[in-house]
C-alpha cells in the first residue's frame, strides 16, 4: 500500500533531541485529526523508542538516528525508528519488561511502552550494524470519531478545515 | 523543565513541571537528590502536577527516588499525577509500591 504522505528526519542521538523527535512526528500525524489521546500514545512510542538509541545504541558515541512516519488511508500511521549502533543481540530478552542494561534509574519498559501504545511493534536488529523499529497505530480520525467525542474536541478544533 | 521545593516539617515535597523524558530526567534527579541530601526530609513527595509529558523515564525516577527514601529510612509519595501519568505508572505496576496518592 502506497502511503499518502510521509516524512523522514535524521538527527544526532543526542538526548535533547528526544522531545523533538516527538514532537516532529506528532506534529506530523496530527493532520490526520487523531483524538488527543492517540496523538499522546504517538508521542510516548517515539520518545520511548528515540531514548533507546541514546541509551543503548550509541551508547558511547554519537550517531545519527533516523525517524520516518508515513500515513495511509484510513488513518493508519506507521513510524520507524532507525539507528546504525550497536544492535541487540537478544531482541526478545530486550523486549522482556523490567530488563535493562541501562543502569538503576532505567526502568526497563520502553519496548512495553512501544507495544501497549501502539497496535503493532516490529524490531528488526542486527548487532554491530544498528537496529530498527517499526510501530504501527491506526487512529480514529475526526470524521469517523463519534458524536460525543466529537462534541469535545470542537471547541480546540474551530477553525480548522474539515477532510473531505 | 522546571522545579521547586518546598519543606513543611519533617515532609520535603519537589513539584515538578514540564516534560519528563530521559533528557530532562537526569536534570530533575540532580535537583532532587542535592534538596533530599542537604534537606534530610523523612517523607520526599513528588509534585506531578506540572508535567506536562511523560515517558517511562519517568518511572525510572520514582522508583529511584523510591529506593533512595527507603535507603535513608523515610518514604515516598507521588501526587497529582495526570490520567496520562497515572497510565504509565499503571503500566509499570507502581500501584503496588503504594505510593500514589
Amino acid at each position: 500500500m502506497k502511503p499518502i504522505n510521509q516524512m523522514k528526519v535524521v538527527f544526532p542521538s543526542l538526548s535533547s533531541n528526544e522531545a523533538f523527535a516527538r514532537s516532529a512526528a506528532a506534529a506530523f500525524v496530527a493532520q490526520l485529526d487523531p483524538a488527543v489521546d492517540e496523538l499522546a500514545d504517538l508521542r510516548t512510542a517515539v520518545s520511548e523508542a528515540v531514548t533507546n538509541c541514546i541509551v543503548h545504541a550509541y551508547a558511547d558515541r554519537i550517531g545519527d538516528i533516523t525517524l520516518t512516519v508515513r500515513l495511509y488511508e484510513g488513518g493508519k500511521v506507521s513510524i520507524k525508528i532507525r539507528d546504525r549502533g550497536c544492535g541487540i543481540t537478544n531482541i526478545s530478552q530486550a523486549m522482556e519488561p523490567l530488563f535493562t542494561t541501562g543502569g538503576e534509574e532505567r526502568s526497563g519498559l520502553g519496548f512495553s511502552v512501544m507495544e501497549s501504545f501502539t497496535d503493532r511493534l516490529k524490531v528488526t536488529s542486527h548487532p554491530g550494524r544498528g537496529t530498527c523499529v517499526t510501530m504501527e497505530k491506526r487512529v480514529a480520525q475526526k470524521i469517523g470519531r463519534g458524536r460525543e467525542e466529537d462534541g469535545s474536541a470542537s471547541s480546540a478544533g474551530k477553525g480548522r478545515s474539515k477532510k473531505h | 523543565m522546571s522545579y521547586r521545593i518546598e519543606t513543611e516539617g519533617d515532609t520535603m515535597t519537589a513539584w515538578l513541571g514540564g516534560e519528563l523524558d530521559h533528557h530532562t530526567a537526569a536534570q530533575m534527579r540532580e535537583q532532587v537528590d542535592a534538596a533530599v541530601d542537604r534537606l534530610k526530609p523523612h517523607q520526599l513527595r513528588l509534585d506531578f502536577s506540572g508535567i506536562s509529558f511523560m515517558d517511562s523515564s519517568g518511572v525510572g525516577l520514582i522508583m529511584g527516588r523510591y529506593r533512595l527514601m527507603n535507603m535513608l529510612g523515610g518514604g515516598l509519595t507521588v501526587t497529582g499525577c495526570s490520567d496520562r501519568v497515572r497510565k504509565m505508572l499503571m503500566l509499570a505496576g507502581l500501584e503496588r509500591l503504594n505510593i500514589l496518592e
